[in-house]
């Protein structure tokens, strides 16, 4: 992964130095080897802060809603498709952006690590190109990359930009050949009493800290929902409230996620959040054959209509 | 001890659906009375938010109701809410809460009859499943 991190160096002083961009959006080293930290940098003094690795999950597509100035952003697969979806919501226009696109090898699962390493305290995490090293204090355990990639990685159909101005590397190939819904059939197949009380179990331990949302490149609106007072969403962990939160956050990214994952990776309780968006999705698939994201000639789902769209409701 | 009746808010758009509510009454067609009729501007305005509150404060079902696909008032509403309504029943499904509790229809003003048949239909199917027991928000009782 180093040599992404200097094509990404290069690329950022080449476009600071010809006045392309105002400002560059990429990721730092943070002070949790698991999460780099997303930076904004406007110096060209700076980039060298710039860094690429298999821990960089967060969606930088974030950073973008309603800026002014021109940007060079590092996308991967999910990330390019969420600018999409922010370029056809008008929060950013193409002209604006100066992507650097990144053939994704997947992201890691800092949970699934921990837990291998005995949730001892990690320092560092050295990549190559099919293994990792998670090094720690006496300690340093040698990993194969494939066997602790996030589950959405894992399922991954489009790893490639689908908009991009230039790559740092060979396309990569994907993992999925369509999008694989394993997960979501297993709850379904269940008997209804057993399915609420499923997901009351899932969701039992939400704390509504909202981190989920915060990180969620799709939730870019003045006001949430729970934080408005008609109608009012109870704000407190009563099950019935949790499960509203979670549902109709869940409704408000009916055909515009693209699966990046970051809602998971951030949630401190480490609530499956992505299942809701996941059966969204997959409804999205099969009734209207929509994925998220991937062209900007097509309108978003909710936005447009077919005279011939489902009909069978009573 | 006297019959259990369901609680069932429908949303009736101004100019269809409502219009075919009003010539059931005047027509006086019997369909069952406890429907909480709420007048929107157009299908399309049943926000996935009004569903949830109704189902939150009690509601046994929700029935939501348009102008036929092609015919909405403002040209093509009910297209967006019938996109909308697949995603949300759906979704309502998978957590937990039954698909007969949620129902869209298309009746036009002209159609006070299936209007009647359409509520009768509906209060049958729910009172066969019985009060709602999910998704209720528990309040402290004040007095």
């Amino acid at each position: 992964m180093e040599h992404y991190t200097y094509k990404i160096r290069d690329i950022a002083k080449r476009l600071f130095k010809e006045k392309k961009i105002d400002i560059f959006i990429g990721y730092e080293k943070g002070t949790n080897p698991f999460f780099p930290r997303p930076v904004l940098i406007s110096r060209i003094e700076d980039v060298d802060r710039l860094v690429w690795n298999s821990n960089c999950g967060l969606n930088l597509c974030n950073y973008l809603t309603g800026r002014k100035e021109k940007i060079g952003i590092v996308a991967n697969g999910c990330t390019s498709r969420s600018i999409v979806n922010h370029i056809l919501e008008n929060q950013i226009t193409r002209d604006q952006l100066y992507i650097v696109g990144i053939p994704c090898t997947g992201i890691l699962d800092h949970r699934r690590i921990q837990a291998a390493v005995n949730d001892k305290e990690v320092f560092e995490i050295k990549e190559s190109t099919d293994s990792f090293k998670v090094v720690g204090k006496d300690f340093e355990e040698e990993f194969i990359k494939e066997d602790y990639l996030q589950e959405n990685c894992v399922t991954c159909t489009h790893p490639n930009p689908v908009i991009y101005d230039e790559m740092v590397a060979d396309p990569v190939p994907s993992r999925a050949e369509r999008p694989v819904y394993e997960d979501v059939e297993e709850i379904e197949s269940m008997p209804i009493e057993k399915r609420r009380f499923h997901i009351q179990k899932l969701i039992k331990d939400c704390i509504r800290c909202y981190a989920c949302r915060n990180v969620c490149p799709l939730c870019y609106c003045p006001t949430c929902f729970v934080d408005e007072r008609i109608p009012y969403f109870g704000k407190s962990i009563d099950p019935t409230d949790t499960l509203t939160f979670h549902v109709l956050r869940a409704f408000h990214c009916a055909g515009r996620c693209t699966d990046c994952g970051a809602c998971e990776r951030v949630c401190p309780v480490a609530i499956p959040i992505r299942i809701f968006i996941k059966k969204l999705n997959k409804e999205a698939f099969e009734i209207f054959s929509w994925e998220a994201g991937l062209s900007l000639e097509q309108k978003p789902l909710l936005t447009a209509y077919r005279k011939d769209d489902y009909d069978e409701f009573l | 001890m006297s019959e259990w009746n369901p609680n069932i808010v429908a949303f009736l758009c101004n100019w269809c659906s409502y219009g075919a509510a009003d010539l059931a009454g005047v027509s006086r067609l019997q369909y069952p009375p406890y429907f909480k009729i709420i007048r929107v501007p157009c299908s399309s305005r049943v926000d996935a938010r009004f569903v949830l509150a109704a189902f939150r404060n009690g509601a046994d079902a929700v029935w939501i109701s348009g102008c036929h696909p092609g015919d909405c008032h403002y040209i093509e509403g009910n297209y967006y809410a019938r996109r909308r309504f697949i995603l949300l029943k759906r979704l309502l499904e998978f957590i937990g809460i039954e698909p007969e509790r949620l129902f869209l229809s298309w009746i036009s003003s002209a159609e006070g009859t299936k209007f009647a048949e359409v509520a009768n239909m509906i209060a049958a199917k729910v009172k066969e499943l019985g009060p709602s027991n999910f998704f209720i928000k528990k309040r402290a009782e004040v007095s």
